[in-house]
């Protein structure tokens, strides 16, 4: 994190001068470099073959066709249209067939890709530049070239890393980054219900969304926004802070000497990790319907005359939830807990009892500054993952109970991402979504970068040692 | 001070003992309810929790052909079992990379991915559904799908393996790198077999989570019931509510999904609290 601390002119400053140095490598290396290596700028490959690292040399020239291929054939037919999103939408021919014309989501979707391609190609391109001037360096130094046979040995040692990153790589590639910059792509377009490819296209609308998440008006998105956002950081916090407290206080109850069964107590509590959530929460959540156990019995017992709103009042729904999930994070920090706590030197608390400390003291000046200063990362990922902790929500609440006052198909107990998903499914608002989607994003990313840096821990990493 | 300590003692164990009520109450109130008839009582939400008479009209459903209880039930087990595999190998490989080599842009790479994962997850699910179906993986080809989707990306989640090898001394590399082996052997002969407990705990966790995957799965099967998985089933009974007992059958059926992931689970507990106290130290 150091280099983050940088002052970011430098950053800029260094990348631009990066950029400078590499041309210049590259005109020095075209002047001065043989007949081979300069075909090998057109033609990629070309001086490798001729110096016989075959391995190397087929690799770029096949890289080289393949992307040519994929650029006529099938690139640049979308990146044409990537300022309109396409202008045919589809319609009937005279005789009643259905033509179909252009498709503006693969029309964003491989513009994006075909953009990515030609970084792509431009990197190994560079890398076959330098591979040439290796190549010349070493011969001039009456060195030899690696053979096919070594290429692929290192392939397995010093440059095992490639081998190892290219599948998880590409993986990330395909089903995170690509969707994501098309996302962040969709919420610059009015991509909705009315605009849903191939009957109707979509096309760009610079900032016409964000306008709409702020507005507070009849027909804005503004006014929900807010509600949704304050309840999802209140929630985030309680989530995190209350499970960390409470579980912290089981898990000293059960270390507490003298305490027999002691594993018997924390397999109960592990039980909840292990039982598929979906099955103990949308239990749970039955149970307090308003034709639910919960209800029943208190109406049997007659505490109640009539059955307690647990989800169609908005309080009573957000508090219940927060306390249900105490019942699903306890006992997860109450593992985590059990081993630090025993961690912590003995002699520090007989030390403490010696000066006169009772109980309650003793937990305030060592176990919880010493439980705070080591679990402070813990911490943070507790509080961003409670911002987008989809299961406890959808599966208790479904995020209700709705509202005339929310828009977008929004509910009182709604977090960001299940309002997210919400305008997905059931309203195809992609649009909306996307810009939620960002949200969601600068959010969690603010509050990590503000929280990591005032961290005690991260400041101080010698603390507590 | 031993009476202080006794009745000390003594409220600590009334406490837990609450605790333990109030953490086993929902399983026992699902088991007692999985027994209800609904031909003879509601297969619905009633407000008392012992059935009046003891039945298995609603395990005899789930075993009988008029639901495709066991093809859910299958569908999951060969998603989880398939994501586990593969997600663990993915793991392992960048884990390695990560913490055993250093190479140009890795700082990078490592940054970048922490700027990916504070992306909501299922932002991308309308992309990645068209894009799978592009390929035939959704619908009737959804269960490829959801283990593509499962493991593609599960390279993002290496941190707490990739701390876990952060702990093996790099001196036992280098003494084997002197004998002469390459980095592909060491890190199958000499690591993997030293990594025992972390390879069991990402196999576990990879192997539970698609038991519980609601959102991708209710996308990418939508409609088409073969492919459903066991989320998605049971969500949609729940829904049905008091419906021809739907209720009481989601109760069985929920059962017969969380005994053996627990039994699974309570079996690996070892591994599992190791990996992710390892994690939540290091942060």
């Amino acid at each position: 994190m150091s280099k983050e601390n940088q002052p970011s002119g430098n950053k800029i400053g260094g990348f631009f001068k990066a950029i400078g140095s590499d041309l210049a490598d590259i005109g020095t290396t075209f002047t001065q470099g043989n007949w081979m290596t300069k075909v090998s700028f057109l033609i990629m490959g070309f001086g490798p073959l001729l110096r016989k690292q075959f391995l190397r040399g087929i690799a770029l020239l096949v890289t080289e066709i393949a992307f040519i291929y994929y650029m006529v054939s099938f690139g640049a037919g979308y990146l044409k249209d990537i300022t309109t999103l396409g202008t045919q939408g589809r319609g009937f021919n005279p005789d009643g067939t259905v033509s179909y014309g252009d498709n503006s989501f693969f029309i964003l979707l491989y513009s994006i890709l075909s953009i990515i391609i030609i970084f792509a190609f431009i990197f190994v391109w560079r890398i076959n530049v330098r591979q040439n001037k290796n190549a010349e360096k070493l011969l001039a130094e009456g060195k030899k070239l690696p053979t096919v046979k070594q290429d692929l040995l290192s392939l397995l040692d010093e440059h095992f890393d490639k081998t190892l990153l290219a599948l998880p790589f590409m993986g990330v590639f395909l089903f995170i980054v690509l969707p994501i910059i098309f996302m962040i792509c969709v919420a610059f377009t009015n991509y909705d219900a009315q605009h849903q490819a191939p009957a109707q296209l979509f096309t760009w609308v610079g900032f016409e969304n964000f306008k709409n998440l702020f507005s507070i008006g009849s027909t804005g998105f503004g006014s929900t926004f807010l509600t949704v956002l304050l309840w999802t950081i209140v929630w985030a916090f309680f989530a995190t802070f209350l499970n960390y407290f409470l579980g912290m206080v089981v898990a000293m109850l059960i270390n507490k000497k003298g305490i027999k069964f002691k594993k018997l107590w924390r397999t109960i509590l592990v039980m909840t990790i292990a039982v598929p959530q979906f099955v103990s929460l949308l239990y749970i959540g039955k149970m307090f319907a308003a034709d639910g156990l919960v209800n029943g019995y208190l109406m049997k017992w007659g505490w109640i005359d009539q059955a307690i709103p647990f989800w169609t009042d908005p309080t009573i729904a957000k508090v219940l939830i927060i306390i249900l999930n105490c019942w699903v994070g306890i006992p997860y920090i109450m593992l985590i807990c059990t081993g630090l706590l025993m961690n912590i030197p003995a002699d520090l608390y007989e030390s403490a009892r010696i000066d006169g400390a009772n109980a309650f003291q003793m937990f305030r000046k060592i176990t919880l500054p010493y439980m705070l200063f080591v679990t402070g990362p813990f911490l943070l990922t507790q509080f961003t993952g409670n911002l987008n902790n989809f299961n406890i929500i959808y599966l208790l609440s479904g995020g209700g109970p709705t509202s005339m006052k929310l828009t977008g198909g929004a509910g009182h107990t709604d977090l960001l991402v299940t309002w997210l998903y919400k305008l997905t499914l059931n309203n195809t608002d992609y649009k909306m979504a996307a810009v939620l989607g960002i949200m969601v994003f600068l959010v969690t990313a603010v509050i990590s970068l503000v929280v990591y840096n005032i961290l005690p821990s991260v400041k101080d990493e010698e603390g507590f040692q | 001070m031993s009476k202080r300590n006794k009745i000390s003692n003594t409220i600590t164990y009334v406490i837990l003992i609450l605790i333990s009520i109030v953490w086993l109450f929902p399983f026992v109130c699902l088991i007692l309810q999985s027994f209800r008839s609904y031909i003879t009582e509601s297969g619905g939400l009633v407000n008392y929790l012992l059935p009046k008479t003891f039945s298995l009209d609603s395990y005899k459903f789930l075993f009988s052909g008029d639901c495709q209880f066991f093809r859910w039930y299958g569908n999951t087990l060969i998603i989880a079992v398939f994501v586990a595999i593969l997600q663990t190998i993915f793991v392992l490989m960048v884990s390695y990379a990560l913490s055993r080599m250093r190479f140009k842009g890795r700082e990078l790479l490592m940054r970048f991915w922490l700027v990916l994962g504070m992306f909501p997850g299922f932002l991308t699910m309308i992309c990645l559904y068209f894009l799978l179906k592009q390929f035939g993986l959704t619908q009737a080809g959804a269960i490829p799908g959801l283990i593509l989707i499962g493991f593609a990306s599960s390279g993002m989640g290496y941190y707490v393996c990739k701390g876990y090898f952060d702990t093996i001394p790099k001196s036992l590399d280098e003494a084997a790198r002197i004998d002469g082996a390459n980095r592909f052997q060491v890190f199958t002969i000499m690591l993997i077999p030293l990594s025992k407990p972390i390879i069991i705990y990402t196999a576990l966790v990879a192997f539970m989570a698609p038991w519980c995957d609601y959102i991708f799965a209710s996308y990418i099967a939508f409609g088409y019931s073969d492919s459903y998985n066991v989320a998605v089933a049971m969500y949609r009974w729940v829904m049905t509510n008091d419906y021809q007992g739907y209720f009481t059958r989601f109760c069985a059926g929920g059962l017969l999904i969380a005994v053996p992931v627990t039994i699974l689970f309570m079996c690996l507990q070892k591994y599992y609290v190791e990996g992710v106290t390892g994690g939540a130290v290091k942060g």
